[in-house]
Protein backbone atom coordinates (compact mmCIF):
# COMPACT_ATOMS: atom_id res chain seq x y z
CA UNK A 1 0.00 0.00 0.00
CA UNK A 2 1.64 3.22 -1.20
CA UNK A 3 0.78 5.47 1.71
CA UNK A 4 -2.46 7.18 2.59
CA UNK A 5 -2.93 10.10 0.21
CA UNK A 6 -4.98 12.51 2.30
CA UNK A 7 -5.32 15.05 -0.53
CA UNK A 8 -7.58 12.68 -2.43
CA UNK A 9 -10.19 13.06 0.30
CA UNK A 10 -9.64 16.71 1.11
CA UNK A 11 -9.61 18.26 -2.37
CA UNK A 12 -13.11 17.22 -3.51
CA UNK A 13 -14.61 18.80 -0.38
CA UNK A 14 -14.02 22.32 -1.62
CA UNK A 15 -11.47 23.05 -4.37
CA UNK A 16 -12.59 20.24 -6.67
CA UNK A 17 -16.12 19.82 -5.37
CA UNK A 18 -18.00 17.48 -7.73
CA UNK A 19 -21.12 19.64 -7.82
CA UNK A 20 -19.99 23.25 -7.76
CA UNK A 21 -16.70 22.93 -9.65
CA UNK A 22 -16.77 19.76 -11.75
CA UNK A 23 -20.55 20.15 -12.44
CA UNK A 24 -21.28 16.44 -12.04
CA UNK A 25 -24.32 14.78 -10.55
CA UNK A 26 -26.61 17.78 -10.46
CA UNK A 27 -29.81 15.90 -11.24
CA UNK A 28 -30.09 13.92 -8.05
CA UNK A 29 -28.61 16.69 -5.89
CA UNK A 30 -31.58 18.91 -6.67
CA UNK A 31 -34.37 16.39 -6.65
CA UNK A 32 -33.86 14.67 -3.31
CA UNK A 33 -33.08 17.65 -1.07
CA UNK A 34 -36.55 18.91 -0.18
CA UNK A 35 -36.11 17.08 3.16
CA UNK A 36 -32.95 16.33 5.13
CA UNK A 37 -33.43 12.60 5.65
CA UNK A 38 -33.63 11.52 1.98
CA UNK A 39 -30.70 13.83 1.23
CA UNK A 40 -28.50 12.06 3.79
CA UNK A 41 -29.57 8.59 2.63
CA UNK A 42 -28.89 9.58 -0.99
CA UNK A 43 -25.48 11.00 -0.10
CA UNK A 44 -24.48 7.77 1.67
CA UNK A 45 -25.71 5.61 -1.23
CA UNK A 46 -23.81 7.65 -3.81
CA UNK A 47 -20.62 7.58 -1.72
CA UNK A 48 -20.82 3.80 -1.42
CA UNK A 49 -21.45 3.33 -5.14
CA UNK A 50 -18.70 5.73 -6.25
CA UNK A 51 -16.11 4.29 -3.88
CA UNK A 52 -16.73 0.63 -4.72
CA UNK A 53 -17.17 1.10 -8.47
CA UNK A 54 -13.90 3.06 -8.50
CA UNK A 55 -12.24 0.20 -6.62
CA UNK A 56 -13.57 -2.54 -8.91
CA UNK A 57 -12.92 -0.67 -12.17
CA UNK A 58 -9.44 0.22 -11.00
CA UNK A 59 -8.64 -3.46 -10.41
CA UNK A 60 -9.97 -4.31 -13.87
CA UNK A 61 -8.55 -1.28 -15.66
CA UNK A 62 -5.83 -3.17 -17.54
CA UNK A 63 -8.13 -5.93 -18.76
CA UNK A 64 -11.06 -3.85 -20.06
CA UNK A 65 -10.88 -3.29 -23.84
CA UNK A 66 -11.15 0.49 -24.39
CA UNK A 67 -13.88 0.19 -27.05
CA UNK A 68 -16.45 -1.38 -24.76
CA UNK A 69 -15.40 0.25 -21.50
CA UNK A 70 -18.61 2.30 -21.14
CA UNK A 71 -20.76 -0.85 -21.22
CA UNK A 72 -18.48 -2.62 -18.73
CA UNK A 73 -18.61 0.39 -16.41
CA UNK A 74 -22.40 0.61 -16.70
CA UNK A 75 -22.82 -3.07 -15.85
CA UNK A 76 -20.61 -2.85 -12.75
CA UNK A 77 -22.28 0.35 -11.57
CA UNK A 78 -25.77 -1.05 -12.10
CA UNK A 79 -24.89 -4.16 -10.10
CA UNK A 80 -23.81 -1.97 -7.17
CA UNK A 81 -26.94 0.18 -7.52
CA UNK A 82 -29.19 -2.88 -7.48
CA UNK A 83 -27.50 -3.94 -4.23
CA UNK A 84 -27.97 -0.47 -2.71
CA UNK A 85 -31.60 -0.38 -3.85
CA UNK A 86 -32.39 -3.76 -2.29
CA UNK A 87 -30.71 -2.73 0.99
CA UNK A 88 -32.66 0.54 1.10
CA UNK A 89 -35.93 -1.27 0.37
CA UNK A 90 -35.22 -3.73 3.18
CA UNK A 91 -34.13 -1.31 5.92
CA UNK A 92 -35.52 2.17 5.20
CA UNK A 93 -38.57 1.49 3.05
CA UNK A 94 -40.19 4.94 3.57
CA UNK A 95 -37.11 6.83 2.40
CA UNK A 96 -36.69 4.46 -0.52
CA UNK A 97 -40.28 5.30 -1.59
CA UNK A 98 -39.52 9.04 -1.37
CA UNK A 99 -36.35 8.71 -3.41
CA UNK A 100 -38.35 6.73 -6.02
CA UNK A 101 -36.52 6.72 -9.36
CA UNK A 102 -33.50 8.60 -8.10
CA UNK A 103 -31.89 5.50 -6.59
CA UNK A 104 -31.93 3.90 -10.03
CA UNK A 105 -30.60 7.08 -11.53
CA UNK A 106 -27.35 6.73 -9.55
CA UNK A 107 -26.37 4.49 -12.50
CA UNK A 108 -26.32 7.46 -14.84
CA UNK A 109 -25.17 9.89 -12.16
CA UNK A 110 -22.38 11.81 -13.81
CA UNK A 111 -20.25 11.69 -10.64
CA UNK A 112 -19.91 7.93 -10.92
CA UNK A 113 -19.12 7.84 -14.65
CA UNK A 114 -17.01 10.98 -14.46
CA UNK A 115 -14.75 9.69 -11.68
CA UNK A 116 -14.46 6.28 -13.34
CA UNK A 117 -13.29 7.86 -16.59
CA UNK A 118 -11.15 10.57 -15.07
CA UNK A 119 -9.55 8.75 -12.17
CA UNK A 120 -10.14 5.00 -11.76
CA UNK A 121 -9.13 4.11 -15.33
CA UNK A 122 -5.60 5.41 -14.74
CA UNK A 123 -4.87 5.01 -11.01
CA UNK A 124 -4.17 2.34 -8.41
CA UNK A 125 -7.10 0.64 -6.62
CA UNK A 126 -6.54 2.09 -3.16
CA UNK A 127 -6.11 5.66 -4.45
CA UNK A 128 -9.24 5.24 -6.56
CA UNK A 129 -11.17 4.05 -3.52
CA UNK A 130 -10.09 7.16 -1.58
CA UNK A 131 -10.97 9.36 -4.54
CA UNK A 132 -14.44 7.78 -4.59
CA UNK A 133 -14.94 8.44 -0.87
CA UNK A 134 -13.67 12.03 -1.23
CA UNK A 135 -16.00 12.81 -4.11
CA UNK A 136 -18.90 11.16 -2.34
CA UNK A 137 -18.27 13.35 0.69
CA UNK A 138 -17.97 16.47 -1.48
CA UNK A 139 -21.36 15.58 -2.93
CA UNK A 140 -22.71 14.94 0.57
CA UNK A 141 -21.65 18.40 1.81
CA UNK A 142 -23.74 20.15 -0.85
CA UNK A 143 -26.69 17.78 -0.45
CA UNK A 144 -26.81 18.23 3.32
CA UNK A 145 -26.51 22.02 3.08
CA UNK A 146 -29.39 22.10 0.60
CA UNK A 147 -31.40 19.66 2.68
CA UNK A 148 -30.99 21.68 5.88
CA UNK A 149 -31.87 25.03 4.27
CA UNK A 150 -34.82 23.71 2.31
CA UNK A 151 -36.36 21.69 5.14
CA UNK A 152 -35.76 24.37 7.79
CA UNK A 153 -37.33 27.21 5.82
CA UNK A 154 -39.76 25.12 3.79
CA UNK A 155 -41.32 22.96 6.51
CA UNK A 156 -39.92 24.46 9.72
CA UNK A 157 -38.38 21.15 10.76
CA UNK A 158 -35.19 19.09 10.54
CA UNK A 159 -35.10 15.30 10.09
CA UNK A 160 -38.88 15.40 10.58
CA UNK A 161 -38.69 17.11 14.01
CA UNK A 162 -40.18 20.57 14.36
CA UNK A 163 -37.48 23.21 14.95
CA UNK A 164 -39.27 26.52 14.62
CA UNK A 165 -41.36 26.91 17.80
CA UNK A 166 -45.14 27.26 17.75
CA UNK A 167 -44.92 30.75 19.25
CA UNK A 168 -43.31 31.97 15.99
CA UNK A 169 -46.27 30.71 14.00
CA UNK A 170 -48.67 32.44 16.43
CA UNK A 171 -46.81 35.70 15.78
CA UNK A 172 -47.55 35.31 12.08
CA UNK A 173 -44.46 33.44 10.85
CA UNK A 174 -45.14 31.42 7.71
CA UNK A 175 -43.24 28.55 6.12
CA UNK A 176 -41.87 29.49 2.72
CA UNK A 177 -43.48 26.78 0.62
CA UNK A 178 -41.48 27.86 -2.44
CA UNK A 179 -38.44 26.32 -0.68
CA UNK A 180 -39.74 22.79 -1.12
CA UNK A 181 -40.69 23.40 -4.78
CA UNK A 182 -38.16 22.49 -7.52
CA UNK A 183 -37.24 26.07 -8.67
CA UNK A 184 -35.80 27.08 -5.33
CA UNK A 185 -33.33 24.16 -5.41
CA UNK A 186 -31.87 25.54 -8.64
CA UNK A 187 -31.62 29.06 -7.27
CA UNK A 188 -30.01 27.84 -4.02
CA UNK A 189 -27.37 25.89 -5.93
CA UNK A 190 -26.72 29.03 -7.97
CA UNK A 191 -26.20 30.99 -4.76
CA UNK A 192 -23.91 28.30 -3.28
CA UNK A 193 -21.78 28.44 -6.45
CA UNK A 194 -21.71 32.24 -6.22
CA UNK A 195 -20.48 32.23 -2.61
CA UNK A 196 -18.00 29.44 -3.27
CA UNK A 197 -16.47 31.24 -6.26
CA UNK A 198 -16.43 34.60 -4.55
CA UNK A 199 -14.22 33.04 -1.85
CA UNK A 200 -12.00 31.17 -4.33
CA UNK A 201 -11.22 33.74 -7.00
CA UNK A 202 -9.25 31.31 -9.16
CA UNK A 203 -12.42 29.30 -9.88
CA UNK A 204 -14.22 32.19 -11.63
CA UNK A 205 -14.93 31.85 -15.34
CA UNK A 206 -13.13 34.24 -17.72
CA UNK B 1 -57.55 9.27 -27.53
CA UNK B 2 -58.23 12.08 -25.08
CA UNK B 3 -56.21 10.26 -22.43
CA UNK B 4 -53.21 10.13 -24.78
CA UNK B 5 -53.36 13.86 -25.53
CA UNK B 6 -53.62 14.58 -21.80
CA UNK B 7 -50.49 12.56 -21.07
CA UNK B 8 -48.67 14.25 -23.94
CA UNK B 9 -49.45 17.81 -22.79
CA UNK B 10 -48.87 16.93 -19.15
CA UNK B 11 -45.40 15.52 -19.79
CA UNK B 12 -44.35 18.58 -21.81
CA UNK B 13 -45.45 21.30 -19.44
CA UNK B 14 -46.41 20.06 -15.98
CA UNK B 15 -44.02 17.14 -15.47
CA UNK B 16 -41.25 18.79 -17.46
CA UNK B 17 -38.08 16.68 -17.26
CA UNK B 18 -35.80 19.61 -16.41
CA UNK B 19 -37.96 21.98 -14.43
CA UNK B 20 -39.87 19.48 -12.31
CA UNK B 21 -37.44 16.54 -12.00
CA UNK B 22 -34.01 17.95 -12.93
CA UNK B 23 -33.28 15.01 -15.23
CA UNK B 24 -30.48 15.38 -17.74
CA UNK B 25 -29.08 18.45 -16.00
CA UNK B 26 -25.46 17.52 -16.75
CA UNK B 27 -25.77 17.68 -20.51
CA UNK B 28 -28.29 20.52 -20.17
CA UNK B 29 -25.60 22.66 -18.53
CA UNK B 30 -22.72 21.47 -20.69
CA UNK B 31 -24.26 21.73 -24.16
CA UNK B 32 -26.47 24.83 -23.81
CA UNK B 33 -23.91 27.39 -24.95
CA UNK B 34 -25.37 27.93 -28.42
CA UNK B 35 -28.87 27.37 -29.82
CA UNK B 36 -27.63 25.29 -32.75
CA UNK B 37 -25.86 22.55 -30.79
CA UNK B 38 -28.57 22.45 -28.12
CA UNK B 39 -31.17 21.90 -30.86
CA UNK B 40 -29.09 18.96 -32.13
CA UNK B 41 -28.86 17.37 -28.71
CA UNK B 42 -32.56 18.03 -28.03
CA UNK B 43 -33.63 16.27 -31.22
CA UNK B 44 -31.32 13.35 -30.44
CA UNK B 45 -32.93 13.03 -26.99
CA UNK B 46 -36.47 13.04 -28.42
CA UNK B 47 -35.41 10.40 -30.95
CA UNK B 48 -33.81 8.05 -28.42
CA UNK B 49 -36.62 8.48 -25.86
CA UNK B 50 -39.19 7.63 -28.51
CA UNK B 51 -37.43 4.32 -29.20
CA UNK B 52 -36.23 3.19 -25.76
CA UNK B 53 -39.22 3.98 -23.53
CA UNK B 54 -41.84 1.93 -25.45
CA UNK B 55 -39.27 -0.87 -25.86
CA UNK B 56 -38.56 -0.92 -22.14
CA UNK B 57 -42.32 -0.86 -21.46
CA UNK B 58 -42.76 -3.99 -23.55
CA UNK B 59 -39.82 -5.71 -21.83
CA UNK B 60 -41.09 -4.71 -18.40
CA UNK B 61 -44.61 -5.95 -19.08
CA UNK B 62 -43.78 -9.25 -20.73
CA UNK B 63 -40.58 -10.26 -18.94
CA UNK B 64 -39.86 -8.48 -15.67
CA UNK B 65 -43.05 -7.64 -13.77
CA UNK B 66 -44.52 -9.99 -11.19
CA UNK B 67 -46.58 -12.50 -13.13
CA UNK B 68 -45.38 -11.15 -16.47
CA UNK B 69 -43.97 -14.49 -17.50
CA UNK B 70 -47.39 -16.16 -17.29
CA UNK B 71 -47.71 -16.03 -21.09
CA UNK B 72 -45.00 -18.71 -21.38
CA UNK B 73 -46.53 -21.11 -18.93
CA UNK B 74 -48.77 -20.73 -15.85
CA UNK B 75 -45.95 -22.21 -13.78
CA UNK B 76 -44.00 -18.96 -14.08
CA UNK B 77 -46.86 -16.76 -12.85
CA UNK B 78 -45.29 -16.15 -9.44
CA UNK B 79 -41.85 -15.09 -10.68
CA UNK B 80 -40.94 -11.44 -10.05
CA UNK B 81 -37.84 -10.25 -11.89
CA UNK B 82 -38.36 -6.54 -11.31
CA UNK B 83 -35.11 -6.25 -9.31
CA UNK B 84 -33.35 -6.77 -12.63
CA UNK B 85 -35.01 -3.77 -14.23
CA UNK B 86 -32.15 -1.26 -13.70
CA UNK B 87 -29.57 -3.41 -15.44
CA UNK B 88 -31.92 -4.46 -18.26
CA UNK B 89 -33.08 -0.89 -18.91
CA UNK B 90 -29.57 0.52 -19.08
CA UNK B 91 -28.46 -2.35 -21.32
CA UNK B 92 -31.38 -1.73 -23.69
CA UNK B 93 -30.60 1.99 -23.74
CA UNK B 94 -26.90 1.51 -24.43
CA UNK B 95 -27.59 -1.07 -27.13
CA UNK B 96 -30.32 1.03 -28.80
CA UNK B 97 -28.12 4.13 -28.83
CA UNK B 98 -25.41 2.10 -30.57
CA UNK B 99 -27.93 0.71 -33.09
CA UNK B 100 -29.51 4.09 -33.77
CA UNK B 101 -26.07 5.55 -34.33
CA UNK B 102 -25.15 2.88 -36.89
CA UNK B 103 -28.56 3.10 -38.58
CA UNK B 104 -28.45 6.88 -38.91
CA UNK B 105 -24.87 6.74 -40.17
CA UNK B 106 -25.87 4.37 -43.01
CA UNK B 107 -29.18 5.93 -43.99
CA UNK B 108 -28.82 9.67 -43.53
CA UNK B 109 -25.31 11.14 -43.49
CA UNK B 110 -26.74 14.67 -43.13
CA UNK B 111 -28.62 13.78 -39.95
CA UNK B 112 -25.59 11.83 -38.72
CA UNK B 113 -23.35 14.86 -39.12
CA UNK B 114 -25.77 16.83 -36.96
CA UNK B 115 -26.56 14.20 -34.30
CA UNK B 116 -23.41 12.10 -34.49
CA UNK B 117 -21.37 13.61 -31.70
CA UNK B 118 -24.34 13.74 -29.32
CA UNK B 119 -25.58 10.18 -29.66
CA UNK B 120 -22.89 8.46 -27.52
CA UNK B 121 -23.40 11.10 -24.82
CA UNK B 122 -27.05 10.17 -24.59
CA UNK B 123 -26.50 6.65 -23.24
CA UNK B 124 -25.51 8.20 -19.92
CA UNK B 125 -28.05 11.04 -19.95
CA UNK B 126 -30.24 10.70 -16.86
CA UNK B 127 -33.31 11.90 -18.77
CA UNK B 128 -33.34 8.71 -20.85
CA UNK B 129 -33.04 6.23 -17.97
CA UNK B 130 -35.26 8.48 -15.85
CA UNK B 131 -38.07 8.34 -18.40
CA UNK B 132 -37.92 4.53 -18.41
CA UNK B 133 -38.03 4.41 -14.61
CA UNK B 134 -40.94 6.87 -14.45
CA UNK B 135 -42.74 4.76 -17.03
CA UNK B 136 -42.35 1.77 -14.72
CA UNK B 137 -43.48 3.71 -11.66
CA UNK B 138 -46.53 5.45 -13.16
CA UNK B 139 -48.10 2.31 -14.62
CA UNK B 140 -49.46 3.39 -17.98
CA UNK B 141 -52.13 1.24 -19.57
CA UNK B 142 -50.87 0.63 -23.10
CA UNK B 143 -48.10 1.32 -25.58
CA UNK B 144 -49.93 4.35 -27.01
CA UNK B 145 -49.89 6.17 -23.67
CA UNK B 146 -46.24 5.28 -23.13
CA UNK B 147 -45.29 6.62 -26.55
CA UNK B 148 -47.16 9.86 -25.86
CA UNK B 149 -45.31 10.16 -22.54
CA UNK B 150 -41.94 9.56 -24.22
CA UNK B 151 -42.59 12.07 -26.99
CA UNK B 152 -43.91 14.67 -24.54
CA UNK B 153 -40.94 14.33 -22.17
CA UNK B 154 -38.53 14.59 -25.09
CA UNK B 155 -40.19 17.73 -26.43
CA UNK B 156 -40.28 19.24 -22.95
CA UNK B 157 -36.55 18.64 -22.60
CA UNK B 158 -35.91 20.12 -26.06
CA UNK B 159 -37.93 23.23 -25.18
CA UNK B 160 -35.99 23.72 -21.97
CA UNK B 161 -32.52 23.36 -23.47
CA UNK B 162 -33.24 25.55 -26.50
CA UNK B 163 -34.77 28.18 -24.21
CA UNK B 164 -31.76 28.34 -21.88
CA UNK B 165 -29.33 28.32 -24.83
CA UNK B 166 -31.07 31.35 -26.35
CA UNK B 167 -30.89 33.18 -23.02
CA UNK B 168 -27.22 32.27 -22.55
CA UNK B 169 -26.35 33.63 -25.99
CA UNK B 170 -27.76 37.00 -24.93
CA UNK B 171 -26.20 36.81 -21.45
CA UNK B 172 -22.72 36.88 -22.92
CA UNK B 173 -23.12 40.63 -23.45
CA UNK B 174 -24.54 41.51 -20.06
CA UNK B 175 -22.72 42.58 -16.93
CA UNK B 176 -22.75 39.88 -14.28
CA UNK B 177 -20.68 39.79 -11.06
CA UNK B 178 -17.56 37.73 -11.89
CA UNK B 179 -18.13 34.87 -9.40
CA UNK B 180 -21.66 34.41 -10.75
CA UNK B 181 -20.60 34.20 -14.39
CA UNK B 182 -21.22 31.01 -16.32
CA UNK B 183 -22.53 28.27 -14.07
CA UNK B 184 -24.04 30.34 -11.25
CA UNK B 185 -26.21 32.57 -13.38
CA UNK B 186 -27.33 29.60 -15.49
CA UNK B 187 -28.66 27.92 -12.37
CA UNK B 188 -30.49 31.01 -11.20
CA UNK B 189 -32.07 31.57 -14.62
CA UNK B 190 -33.12 27.93 -14.82
CA UNK B 191 -34.76 28.44 -11.44
CA UNK B 192 -36.65 31.47 -12.75
CA UNK B 193 -37.74 29.51 -15.84
CA UNK B 194 -38.92 26.73 -13.55
CA UNK B 195 -41.04 29.24 -11.60
CA UNK B 196 -42.59 30.29 -14.90
CA UNK B 197 -43.34 26.66 -15.75
CA UNK B 198 -44.96 26.21 -12.32
CA UNK B 199 -47.84 28.34 -13.55
CA UNK B 200 -48.92 25.35 -15.64
CA UNK B 201 -49.54 23.42 -12.40
CA UNK B 202 -53.00 24.93 -12.11
CA UNK B 203 -54.19 23.37 -15.37
CA UNK B 204 -56.59 20.50 -14.75
CA UNK B 205 -56.58 17.95 -17.52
Amino acid sequence: MAGFNFKLIKNPLSKENPITVQVLGICSALAVTAKLQPAVVMAISVTVVVAFSNLIISYLRNTIPPRIRIIVQLVIVSLLVILVDQVLKAFVYDVSKQLSVFVGLIITNCIVMGRLEAFAMSNKPFDSFLDGIGNGLGYAVILITLGVVRELFGSGSLWGYQIIPDSFYEMGYQNNSLMIMPPMALILVGIIIWVHRARNKDLCEK
Amino acid sequence: MQEIINIFVKSIFIDNMIFAFFLGMCSYLAVSKTVKTSMGLGIAVVFVLLITVPLNYIIDNYLLKEGALAWISPKFATIDLSYLSFIIFIAVIAAMVQLVEMFVEKTSPVLYAQLGIFLPLIAVNCAILGASLFMQERQYNNVGEVTAFALGSGIGWLLAIVGIAAIREKLRYSQIPTPLKGLGITFIITGLMAIAFMSFLGIKL
